[in-house]
């Protein structure tokens, strides 16, 4: 297959070696720093060595990873981009913040059949690929039979998430993946005078002559994830206050001391969050009641409490009862792909983040598990909900943590064993370095609801060095033009817009229809990428 | 699939069209009850569903309003071939198809219908998307 080559890298300055140290000490100056568009010779001038590559993309986690996909598979050489991150494998990251939020391995993750991070078409979907691998003939109907009668008659489909991390290591091997990878943490990105960026990479000590390296790239990615955990302000209070991290954890930090603890003596457990993170921390609390004879019992707290469909009008009435507001996946499906995007797409911002909250929030699959799990837990007094504002937390006896909240009845205390926040993960984005910095010195705004500007194209708006452009990918972008770019399938459609727009400028083949059937085919046959 | 009106019609044009087509082209020699090779009888059929078809969207896009998730689950695309299947027959049987002169034996349409019907389904639930690859964040529309 031809492949057209991209345009070459920026040239060296004047024709000195790309790698050329000087006496400096190959780490960042004051002037450095405080500049927001770079020349050549500072970065020569900081003794920081130069590695060019047409394109860097910044995180190396499954954003990072589903976009190179996309640009082999249009014919992007391996060599023309490098993803720059900290972790081994694309999804350790992820898989880290499942796990410890209670999806191991086994378990089934929170997207559907055709979110496939390792497969550009959702073709054939991890049901159909969990059939064909099923060594029973009922392992082989059911998830065929679940695709097929889903959300009707069963809950959605949803792959294990052993399944996706072996589809990931298949396809990483096929495309090329471990050779495009650079470790290290990125410090910034920095306009380059005469087009394009300089992105600052950290190598892990001992592995680089330098303290730092430069990518001097044409075109920036970023997919850097969740900028941190975000706690509930009473909690962190707290947890600073009387340094106690173990009764006060957060569903996104390891916390199996609990569960353990829980299994050997009876105890009480305030939970705070009904989204898709509380609903698995229930689950595993019940679970172990059920499986491990734990005598738990169970506080949910909702500040807002959920007790009947949402939404004034018929045709946008959102399905709730019990505390939770129901739906299958964090947006309504259609945002992913139908009405529901293109009605996004042609509101104004302010209309756009209506939208967003309203089709979003917090909101929790309707699963049976749990539906028949907390409906037994009610009966039997286990598992109780308290409707408040919390005003504090605070020690009590016998090493318990006690929550005052503020109810409708009266001031109400809660002492319990422990608490777990499963709020939320969602840190301010000015508190991830990199884009903090794209905020204060690459010319990236903020959206309606304070995430990164992007385009309809993921190019972040007001970030252009000449030809080049910076785009971004992934919880940063929440705000635009699309609802669910938090999500694998929200990946893949970023991926798509941005393989297209850089088709746009010639730096890969448009996929179109003769080209995607032929990759598909290497793809069935796992035949490498050229 | 979360289809848009637009997409919906678009989509389904094209599955008649070309997957339809197709698959009436290789079945019709097989089909029970019925003399010759009655391509004019199959393809007239084809046209008729395709037609009611585009009719029936609009009443599908209107259902699919009353659900939040504003999709439409792979189980209706399958089932509502029992509705549509019953309406062609009744078009069919009352000689407004065209191009059909001496009637048309109900085991050769059931055969004829039943298995365009399935494989349109099959189709469009997995391979369309290998050549489409924006397809499905289109709400199905082709162009
Ligand atoms: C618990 C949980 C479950 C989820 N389940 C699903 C699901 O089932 N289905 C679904 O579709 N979506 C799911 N999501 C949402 C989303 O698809 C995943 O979070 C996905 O991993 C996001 O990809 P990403 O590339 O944006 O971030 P990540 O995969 O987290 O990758 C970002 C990477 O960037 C690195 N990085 C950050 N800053 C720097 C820096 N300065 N220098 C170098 N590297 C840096 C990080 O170390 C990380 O490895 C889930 C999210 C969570 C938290």
């Amino acid at each position: 297959m031809s492949q057209q080559q991209p345009p070459p890298p920026p040239a060296p300055p004047g024709g000195a070696p790309a790698a050329s140290s000087t006496s400096a000490a190959g780490d960042l100056t004051d002037q450095l720093i405080a500049t927001s568009i770079w020349t050549d010779e500072m970065v020569a001038g900081a003794g920081i060595p130069v590695v060019d590559v047409p394109l860097v993309s910044v995180g190396g986690g499954i954003g990072s990873f589903v976009l190179a996909d996309f640009l082999r598979i249009a014919g992007m050489p391996a060599g023309s981009m490098r993803a720059l991150g900290q972790a081994d494998r694309p999804w350790d990251t992820y898989a880290y913040l499942a796990s410890v939020s209670q999806i191991p391995e086994p378990e089934r993750l929170r997207s559907d059949a055709g979110s496939t991070p390792d497969n550009i078409w959702g073709f054939p979907s991890f049901a159909v690929r969990e059939a064909f691998g099923a060594r029973s003939l009922t392992g082989f109907i059911a998830p065929l039979f679940q695709v097929l009668v889903e959300p009707i008659l069963t809950d959605y489909y949803t792959p294990p998430a052993g399944h996706v991390y072996a589809g990931m290591q298949r396809e990483a091997d096929r495309i090329g993946w471990w050779d495009m990878v650079d470790k290290g943490q990125v410090r910034m990105i920095r306009r380059r005078a005469g087009g394009g960026y300089f992105t600052i990479l950290t190598p892990p000590t001992g592995t680089s002559a330098t303290k730092r390296v430069a990518y001097r790239s044409h075109h920036v990615h970023t997919a850097v994830g969740y900028p941190g955990v975000r706690f509930l302000r009473d909690l962190q209070e707290y947890r600073e206050k009387h340094q106690d991290f173990t009764r006060v954890v957060n569903a996104y930090e390891p916390h199996e001391h609990v569960y353990q603890e829980l299994r050997k003596r009876p105890g009480t457990v305030v939970v705070r969050g009904s989204g898709i993170v509380g609903s698995r921390i229930l689950q595993r609390l019940i679970d172990d009641r059920e499986q491990h004879g734990a005598q738990t019992t169970i506080i949910h707290l909702f500040r807002n409490f959920v007790d009947g469909p949402q939404g004034k009008s018929i045709f946008m009435r959102r399905p709730g009862a019990d505390g939770f507001a129901y739906q299958g996946f964090n947006f309504p499906k259609a945002a992913w792909g139908g009405q529901l995007k293109n009605r996004l797409e042609r509101s104004d911002p302010e209309e756009r983040k209506e939208l967003i909250a309203q089709m979003g929030g917090t909101n929790t699959p309707k699963r049976k598990l749990w539906q028949q799990q907390l409906a037994k837990g009610r009966r039997e007094g286990y598992y109780r909900t308290q409707v408040g504002t919390v005003t504090e937390v605070y020690p009590g006896d016998d090493g318990t943590v006690v929550t005052r909240i503020d109810t409708a009845d009266g001031i109400l205390e809660i002492a319990a064993n422990y608490i777990v926040d499963a709020t939320g993960l969602q840190a301010d984005i000015g508190e991830h370095r990199v884009l903090n910095d794209l905020l204060e010195h690459g010319g990236a705004g903020r959206n309606a609801v304070g995430r990164l500007d992007v385009e309809p194209s993921f190019e972040i708006r007001g970030t252009r060095s000449g030809e080049g452009r910076i785009y971004a990918s992934g919880s940063s972008t929440l705000g635009g033009y699309y609802a669910g770019v938090d999500s694998f399938l929200g990946l893949q459609y970023a991926a798509l817009q941005i393989a297209d727009d850089l088709a746009s400028q010639r730096f890969v083949k448009k996929i179109g229809p003769i080209r995607s059937t032929l990759q598909w085919w290497k793809w069935a046959f796992n035949r490498k990428v050229s | 699939m979360t289809p848009t009106l637009f997409g919906r019609i678009q989509t389904r044009v094209f599955l008649v069209a070309v997957v339809g087509s197709l698959w009436t082209l290789l079945i019709t020699p097989v089909l029970p009850g019925v003399d010759g090779v009655p391509y004019a009888m199959t393809f007239s059929i084809l046209l008729v569903v395709g037609l009611a078809g585009v009719v029936w969207e609009f009443l599908y896009h209107a259902l699919q309003q009353f659900r939040w998730e504003k999709d439409w689950p792979t189980l209706l695309s399958l089932i509502t071939g029992v509705n549509e299947g019953v309406l062609a027959w009744f078009i069919v049987a009352a000689g407004f198809a065209p191009g059909i002169d001496d009637g048309v034996p109900l085991s050769a349409f059931l055969v004829h219908f039943i298995t365009t019907w399935l494989v349109i389904f099959l189709y469009a639930n997995g391979p369309m998307r290998v050549p489409f690859l924006r397809w499905r964040y289109r709400g199905g529309r082709l162009v």
